[in-house]
């Protein structure tokens, strides 16, 4: 894909029988696969999967399947926010989650996907940035969190999401030993403490779309490609933390229903993440 | 995120450059400034300068994007080099620019007849020329009246309007200040005359009512600017028809 430009995709292609079948069916309440139009697919997480990483987390909706591990590394704080660590949040489609899908640098869905995580998380009060500063102004923890998508069967920005929020639960920092003038003697990756998270405010994102009048949430790819929009809310507490219109066109009235329905799935989906995490395996499987 | 701005942002009702929270910064078009280009408009809100210039309906260069239903677009949105009041910005795109020129293009689409030209391109280029916030927004006004200068046949215009928060009020239009030092940002793409949204992201922390008022503010805004875009439109046809 040539990042110059932006260019209008071709959406993959449904037959035009099973078009009609969908079509029909959401109209009368439900979808192809048996939902409801306000249910989300079946959640799977299990945390610190990867030992090689900081922080990691493997998430499955439905058959979409996304692995998420974060690194730590100590950087020099940025000037403007001399005592904040930082946060950097990378995502790349894997060859393997679709046969469409070409190997090749992040393309600009990969990065959109990753530009909205990023700001659901960095704006939701979630992560107590201060508490990265090591020494003011000098050192900061780095936070470089990489999501990939192993398996693409739509709504990949909610399971993002959740994979990056999972994988920073799961996120522990190295003591760092200092000399007296505030430089490092030592990083003690053997003793670590759990990152400052405040749970209350953790921020999800909730995907919605539009087929024909009807607005249905978590789509699965199919039901991407036959959307006429899509519609994402990123959600903290009772608040809305970003917004980004993926495709389409919306009047003010869908806009307002998505947004108070967006802080109504929010505490559901935040429970069902919370119960999902209670008994992990910590077995890299998927 | 703990950044202080240099000025305050807001003091009693009035912003750091003296307006009050609804009003937006004068609003100054031209369109055809770009003579080899099918349509072309310069649009300042401000001191923000946009460029946009469209060429197409045109054959594909790259034969396995077309269509065979419609016409492709492809959208560039480029910050020039000098640009911004810090540095000089690299040329290359940065993320930022890919993701804005995406959302540009998502805003752009639902406004043209693109089943009209199957297998060709609308290639739209947003040059930013001066940045001084709303840069986004106001090269989507541009891109608008650039293509209704080329003769594309449109649902609709389309007004690109900036809403954000300083110190708690809900204002428009945010300069260079208020987006960097400001609580949040929500820019909008509204087709005025059809009532629909095709551009709308946000950042930072809003209430569920806080949206509400936003998109309401962004519509009172989009009116002026939708009427100017009509008159400057009609300005170039009755300059040309007096020739």
């Amino acid at each position: 894909m040539d990042l110059m430009l932006s260019v209008t995709q071709e959406r993959g292609v449904i037959p035009r029988l099973k078009q009609e079948i969908m079509k029909k069916m959401v109209e009368q309440g439900v979808r192809i696969d048996g939902r409801g139009l306000g249910s989300y697919r079946e959640l799977g997480i299990n945390v610190n999967v990867v030992k090689t990483a900081d922080g990691s987390s493997i998430v499955s909706l439905g058959n979409t399947k996304v692995i998420a591990g974060v690194k730590v590394e100590v950087g020099k704080p940025f000037e403007d926010t001399p005592d904040e660590g930082a946060l950097i949040v990378n995502l790349e489609i894997a060859p393997t989650a679709s046969p469409d899908v070409e190997p090749g640098p992040p393309d600009e869905n990969s990065i959109e996907i990753a530009r909205i995580v990023d700001r659901a998380i960095r704006h939701s009060g979630f992560l107590d940035f201060k508490s990265l500063s090591i020494v003011t102004g000098k050192h900061a923890w780095f936070l470089w969190v990489d999501i990939y998508v192993l398996n693409h069967d739509g709504n990949l920005v909610d399971a993002a999401t959740i994979a990056a929020v999972a994988a920073l639960m799961s996120t522990t920092l190295p003591k760092v030993e200092l000399d007296p003038a505030g430089n490092i003697l030592r990083i003690d990756r053997s003793n670590r403490t759990q990152l400052s998270l405040n749970i209350d405010k953790m921020p999800l994102t909730i995907t919605h779309v539009k087929m024909g009048n009807i607005i249905i949430i978590d789509p699965t790819r199919e039901e991407e490609n036959l959307s006429d929009g899509m519609y994402v809310i990123g959600v903290a507490g009772g608040n809305v933390v970003a917004i980004q219109k993926v495709i389409g066109a919306f009047t003010k009235d869908e806009i307002n229903y998505m947004i108070n329905d967006s802080i109504n799935q929010y505490l559901k989906l935040k429970d069902s993440i919370i119960n999902a995490m209670k008994n992990p395996s910590t077995e890299l499987r998927l | 995120m703990g950044k202080q701005p240099p000025v305050p942002l807001l003091v009693n009702g009035r912003r750091s450059d003296g307006r009050l929270p609804n009003e937006h910064r004068p609003v100054r078009m031209e369109v055809g400034v770009i003579k080899n280009a099918e349509g072309s408009a310069l649009v300042a809100y401000g001191n923000t300068v946009i460029l946009a210039a469209v060429y197409g309906p045109r054959e594909v260069p790259q034969k396995h994007l077309e269509l065979p239903d419609k016409a492709i677009l492809r959208v560039r949105y480029h910050m020039a080099p000098f640009s911004t009041s810090e540095g000089r910005k690299s040329p290359t795109p940065s993320r930022r620019e890919i993701e804005i020129s995406k959302v540009i293009r998502t805003a752009l689409e639902p406004a043209i007849l693109l089943e009209r030209f199957p297998r060709t391109t609308i290639d739209v280029y947003i040059e930013v020329l001066q940045a001084d916030g709303s840069t986004r927004v106001t090269g989507i006004s541009a891109a608008s009246l650039a293509l209704a200068d080329a003769g594309i046949p449109m649902r609709d215009l389309l007004v690109g309007v900036s809403i954000g928060k300083v110190q708690g009020t809900i204002v428009v239009d945010l300069n260079q200040l208020e987006d960097q030092y400001g609580e949040g940002d929500m820019p909008f793409a509204i087709m005025y005359g059809r009532g629909l949204i095709t551009l709308m992201q946000a950042d930072g922390e809003w209430s569920p009512s806080e949206v509400t008022q936003a998109i309401d503010l962004a519509f009172k805004a989009a009116e002026q600017i939708y009427k100017l875009q009509k008159e400057t439109l009609k300005g170039k046809y009755v300059e040309a028809s007096t020739l």
